[in-house]
């Protein structure tokens, strides 16, 4: 890597004074990421590890005196955690294929089969961008109760997910966006070779997509797995609630070191997610915004 | 790379020779290309049908109706309008919205953006920064929701707590009318500001370094490169995020319906948990959409305004 001109000139930085403030500044914000960013998250997860005397003690202690995970066992069995993490899996997992199969396959038909009225449509999916989602949830919760045609109901139903979820915008407009700068003569070539539409996109266009399938896939998981105002709504049957919902039904009446415990639990596949990924997320949001 | 040369070998070697098709061929064709075309297009299309635009319409129409889900719906002008206005919540919730929002935007800005000039000036451990500011937004946001509501607890709380480690005097946090908002605007601020300074951070890093060093040359200094290199450079960052971040402020509901409940006395009731409230509470579905059309116009002026600053910089970038 090579060291780029910022605010401050190398030339200051190698003086002895520069350095030593160099250095300051370099440890306040180690510590002051340490406390603002880690310990919130350290303080929740030994707070679970302590006992339900030692967690309402003040003032508090830095380190639990005893480590207990009966905190961790008791939220894993007393909260019935195993089925609302199962039900956010198949919520985020659906809306995630679903996604990838009906997204990509509008943003290829938009980007290169040139439909009919194609240009009004993409303009009416890219204006719900500037609908905010969350503003239009009561009538978005009145169609899913009552599908128009249809007369069924989706609530309860991870279906109520999975399908508002492929309305997604952003993630077609990404895909498109994508989708419209690879090579024509490379589509070309396949379909001269004799493959149809659908084997172009199998087997040419996708294979060149992997890093934006990766971003949309990312985005489809987070943004299922985070969300809480729409599965608050639609899932009223506590068996089927994610874990998102369940969390906030079960957090009045429930041992403050149990709470904890399951929050934790909450938390650690997508932070696991972004540990395992982080190199491409960050990248992923640093070249995504500069764009536009 | 060898593949694709060799198939655009291939498709030279045998050159497609197509005969002339009569105008009734054609038109097939077309039509076959066109229902082709529609096929990839359907699902996606009918989820956007579904599920994005018909609420939209649905919003305006029961906007003017009395509608119970079950019974047809009737008219009623513009009964839902006044009913909401009327509601002593509705002041309070766009105000406490609008408020919340402005602080979201004085804490929420401007403190990501130091943090990325000073990150950005960091040589060591960059990586370790970038992961450690983003940490926050990966967590749910319903459980940092729930671990603030838990510092803010008057008894064992951290955050009275940390005030007495340092001797200053406790406070209610989201327990007191005054500072309810305020500690509201804290953990929403903590929890998604990893993405705002990894985005600004972006931004510095594509500012020329030659520009610091003509600055400098110019006898300008670290306050003054500040303002007249790196604000100018990263203006239109600056106001895309902020934008950006008004319309989601604006729709905030999460932390007030886990920390507060919109208490203490309607001090944190949001417009988007007054339009919750009048749904799922009231069961008054006319009243929910009243105020989401109300909602609406108003995000929907903020969305042109970022559309039309996105454009015009585009174009000129």
């Amino acid at each position: 890597m090579t060291a780029t001109r910022t605010l401050i000139s190398p030339a200051t930085l190698a003086r002895p004074r520069g350095r030593a403030i160099y250095w300051t500044v370099f440890t306040a914000v180690v510590v002051l990421f340490a406390l603002a960013f880690l310990f919130p998250v350290y303080w929740m997860v030994t707070g679970a590890m302590k006992s339900p005397d030692e967690v309402a003690r003040t003032p508090p202690t830095l380190v639990p005196q005893h480590w207990h995970t009966g905190a961790y066992t008791d939220a894993w069995d007393l909260m019935q955690l195993p089925q609302h993490l199962w039900n956010t899996v198949v919520q985020a997992a659906g809306a995630w294929a679903l996604q990838l199969v009906f997204c990509t396959a509008a943003a290829y038909a938009l980007s290169k089969l040139r439909p009919a009225f194609g240009k009004v449509i993409l303009g009416g999916i890219l204006a719900t961008l500037m609908v905010p989602a969350q503003a239009l949830v009561v009538p978005k919760y009145l169609t899913v109760a009552d599908l128009p045609l249809l007369h069924t109901s989706l609530l309860n139903d991870p279906l109520a997910i999975w399908l508002p979820a492929v309305a997604n915008a952003f993630n077609l407009y990404l895909l498109k966006r994508f989708f419209d700068q690879l090579p024509r003569d490379v589509l070309e070539a396949a379909e001269i070779d004799g493959a149809g539409k659908l084997r172009t996109l199998w087997s040419v266009v996708l294979p060149m997509s992997r890093p934006v399938l990766g971003v949309v896939s990312i985005f489809a998981l987070v943004a299922v797995w985070q969300d809480f105002l729409w599965p608050l709504m639609v899932f009223s049957d506590t068996d089927k609630q994610p874990i998102s919902v369940a969390l906030v039904q079960l957090s009045q009446n429930i041992q403050l070191t149990v709470l904890l415990a399951a929050m934790v639990i909450a938390g650690i596949p997508m932070v696991a997610l972004f540990l395992v990924f982080q190199r491409h997320i960050i990248a992923g949001i640093s070249a995504g915004s500069t764009k536009g | 790379m060898t593949k694709t040369a060799e198939r655009q070998r291939t498709a030279t070697a045998v050159p497609p020779v197509p005969a002339p098709a009569p105008a009734g061929d054609r038109f097939r064709r077309r039509l076959i290309d066109q229902v082709r075309a529609y096929g990839f297009l359907l699902g996606g299309l009918l989820c956007f049908v579904l599920f994005s635009w018909y609420p939209a319409i649905r919003a305006v129409v029961i906007a003017f109706q009395k509608y119970t889900p079950g019974s047809p719906p009737q008219w009623v002008g513009t009964a839902n309008f006044t009913r909401v206005w009327h509601d002593p919540d509705f002041t309070a919730a766009w105000r406490n919205t609008l408020y919340f929002t402005l602080l979201a935007l004085l804490i929420g800005f401007a403190v990501p953006f130091v943090l990325a000039l000073v990150l950005n000036e960091l040589r060591h451990a960059k990586a370790f920064f970038r992961v450690v500011v983003y940490l926050p937004v990966m967590i749910p946001p319903v459980v940092s929701a729930l671990l603030w509501k838990w510092f803010y607890d008057p008894g064992a709380g951290l955050a009275n707590e940390a005030l007495r480690f340092v001797h200053l005097p406790t406070s209610n946090w989201s327990n007191g009318t005054d500072t309810a908002l305020v500690s509201l605007v804290i953990v929403a601020t903590w929890a998604n500001m990893g993405g705002t300074v990894l985005v600004y951070l972006a931004a510095l890093q594509s500012i020329p370094g030659e520009l610091y060093e003509a600055a400098e040359l110019d006898g300008a200094n670290l306050l003054q490169r500040i303002r007249h290199v790196t604000v100018p450079q990263t203006r239109f960052v600056i106001m895309m995020l902020m934008l950006l971040q008004i319309i989601a402020t604006m729709q905030v509901f999460t932390e007030p319906f886990v920390i507060t409940g919109g208490g203490p006395e309607s001090a944190t009731v949001t417009v988007l948990y007054l339009i919750y409230k009048y749904a799922f509470l009231y069961n008054d579905f006319g009243g929910a959409c009243a105020l989401s059309v109300m909602l609406l116009l108003l995000l929907g002026a903020f969305s042109a305004g970022y559309l039309r600053l996105t454009r015009s910089e585009g174009d000129t970038a």
